[in-house]
């Protein structure tokens, strides 16, 4: 469920656009204000209020935002604000560049989507970047990381609930034969993860534990723990069939007693919130015995903690 | 009583591809069935004399034969009456319960599809097959080009006309070097797959042309040992030349049953995308020195032909 927050009653976008602008006049910004408007408005509205503000002013709202902010806040607001698509084609090509590359945000925008919102993504890539999302993972990944992610941003799932049980057995057994030998990295392995549906897969991991008692998961856990392919390849296997618990792990090294990591707190919020945010702070609490919200203000502060409290649907507004 | 039947004109009338309809309703409609009886005597290839019981029966492959060219109109019919990401998505189906021998379909479709009839074919396997494309060519296609094949139809090409010349550069390096050193096993090559499947038609040309120059040979001629790689290239490179290529096979006299099929599935598929088939018109008429419409013309016959020739003329 999500966990954004919007009035029944939403002024006009140009009442919104008008707003805004008034928030970027003279000195500084007016954040607060800025939050309470974006932060409160649903992707549809927020695409409405970047087009009156464009036609209204002639400049795009992501352009000022950019000028006038900075920081975590301006990445919050600046990845909230996007079209669910084209954030995450940004996500998509920032995990391609160098100082940026993470083989992990691939693989959560591939398989954290749906089927459509996967190619949403890869339209607006096409309009973005003049590239396909694949002929860039492509080229920017190697050996088998190559052999997992570009199958996986390529995919396009049936996304019924028919499940074929004899097939999920069959492959249930498959993949219990490759882990038993660490080949992690097997054709098939990755052919089942990266072309069945979600319900066939759930139904095979399932099929799994029945037939050889534990949890995939748990089976994953004996290899080598250097072993960043494998680690790769248990929270695709995690994202698959229970994305919220992925998100948790995410939240939680985001924002262990070591610092904060607010590229991936940022993320995890502004993609979650209108999608499942708020189931994913349940499991935070029932993992951390401390509500996600509380975890967060803890370790934030100022404009950025705001904006990210209220996507939580935290604040007063 | 009416005339005799006229053998030759009769035989003639259910011979070749397609089948002449009208002059069988004139010529054997309101025959006698005297006449009847001594066409099937006279025709040896088509009736067998059972002298013990004084009937004629038919031969097996007739009915078949029969069976089959009557089936061309409707068949061309049906195909033409569908949506097109459904007919592709049946073509594909269809490939993967042949086998081996039919990949060339699957590689035909992704490669000379646009991004996105390609995607909506995609869409159409969801809705038919309860499946996705990918998951079913991946789970029944097994050896070297499983994932050539994979990778061909999940792609969804960028489609504009922006092009990174030195990346098309380097990349025509790597194909030049994978097609010169592994032979068959250059199907199977991670870089070869990564750039057929993921590249825009447009990169690939210019990697052609750069290949071109660096070899100093034609990529499109033949320049791998695996078939299924020079397909691939010649569909997503030049497909004008692949179908005028494939078409023309489907024309000779002595094709076999399955390449014959080739006919309708190029005319029907391509026939609503009229730059694509001037391309194959004008390309045909240079390879064969006459034109598609001639060809059809000389072998086809009856409804079917009509039909094949109001396709192609939807382009002149």
């Amino acid at each position: 469920m999500a966990t954004l927050k919007v009035s029944s009653s939403v002024p006009s976008p140009s009442d919104d656009a008008e707003q805004l602008r008034t928030a970027f006049e003279g000195w500084g910004t007016n954040e607060d204000l800025i939050i309470s408007i974006l932060g409160h408005r649903s992707a549809e509205q927020r695409k409405l209020i970047r087009q009156t503000y464009h036609e209204t002013y002639g400049e795009d709202l992501l352009k000022t935002l950019d000028k006038e902010l900075s920081n975590d806040f301006e990445r919050a607001i600046l990845l909230w604000t996007l079209e669910p698509g084209e954030r995450d084609a940004l996500l998509a090509n920032e995990a391609t560049k160098r100082w940026t590359s993470s083989n992990q945000v691939l693989m959560e925008v591939a398989c954290t989507r749906t089927s459509s919102q996967l190619l949403h993504a890869r339209q607006a890539y096409h309009a973005r970047y003049k590239k396909s999302m694949e002929e860039d993972v492509a080229h920017h990944t190697t050996g088998d990381f190559r052999k997992l992610l570009v199958p996986l941003v390529s995919s396009y799932r049936y996304e019924g609930d028919e499940v074929n049980m004899t097939l999920a057995k069959q492959e249930a057994k498959l993949i219990h034969e490759k882990i038993k030998d660490k080949h992690y990295n097997d054709e098939d392995v990755i052919r089942i993860l990266s072309t069945r549906s979600k319900a066939q897969i759930n139904a095979t991991f399932n099929r799994y534990q029945d037939d050889h008692g534990e949890e995939i998961l748990k089976s994953l856990e004996e290899g080598d723990d250097d072993d960043k392919f494998l680690a790769l390849l248990r929270s695709t296997i995690q994202c698959l069939t229970r994305p919220e618990l992925y998100f948790v792990e995410v939240l939680r090294s985001a924002i262990n007693k070591t610092g904060t990591d607010e590229g991936a707190l940022t993320r995890v919020v502004t993609t979650r919130a209108e999608i499942d945010l708020k189931i994913i702070g349940a499991e935070y609490q029932r993992r951390n015995s401390i509500p996600l919200e509380k975890a967060i203000t803890k370790d934030t502060r100022g404009d950025y903690e705001k904006m990210l409290v209220a996507l939580l649907g935290e604040d007063d507004a | 009583m009416a005339l005799p039947l006229e053998f030759e004109g009769l035989t003639e009338a259910i011979s070749g591809m397609g089948v002449d309809e009208k002059a069988l309703i004139t010529k054997l409609g309101s025959s006698h069935k005297e006449h009847r009886k001594l066409f099937r005597k006279a025709s040896k290839s088509f009736f067998v004399e059972d002298e013990e019981r004084a009937f004629e029966k038919c031969h097996d492959h007739f009915v078949k034969h029969l069976k089959l060219e009557f089936s061309r109109f409707n068949n061309a019919v049906v195909m033409w009456a569908m949506h097109p990401w459904e007919r592709d998505a049946r073509l594909v189906k269809k490939a993967l319960k042949k086998g081996e021998e039919s990949c060339n379909l699957i590689v035909e479709v992704s490669c000379t599809r646009s991004a996105e009839d390609l995607l909506g074919a995609r869409k159409a396997y969801h809705s038919l097959f309860d499946q996705s494309m990918e998951e079913d060519i991946a789970s029944h296609v097994h050896g070297p080009h499983r994932n050539l094949l994979v990778g061909l139809v999940s792609a969804y090409r960028y489609e504009g006309n922006k092009v990174k010349e030195d990346s098309a550069k380097s990349e025509a390096k790597i194909l030049a070097e994978a097609v010169a050193s592994s032979g068959e096993e250059a199907v199977e090559k991670d870089e070869v797959v990564r750039i057929l499947s993921t590249r825009s038609k447009l990169h690939l040309q210019h990697l052609h042309k750069h290949f071109n120059e660096i070899k100093g040979s034609d990529l499109l001629g033949g320049v791998s040992e695996s078939p299924l790689l020079n397909e691939a290239l010649l569909c997503l490179l030049k497909p004008s030349l692949y179908f005028s290529k494939i078409l023309d096979a489907s024309l000779n006299k002595e094709a076999d049953k399955t390449t014959k099929k080739w006919l309708t599935r190029v005319l029907v598929t391509r026939a609503d995308h009229s730059d694509e088939m001037k391309e194959i018109k004008e390309e045909y008429h240079q390879l064969y020195g006459e034109t598609l419409a001639q060809r059809i013309e000389e072998n086809i016959k009856g409804n079917y032909k009509d039909f094949l020739i109001t396709l192609l003329s939807k382009s002149d």
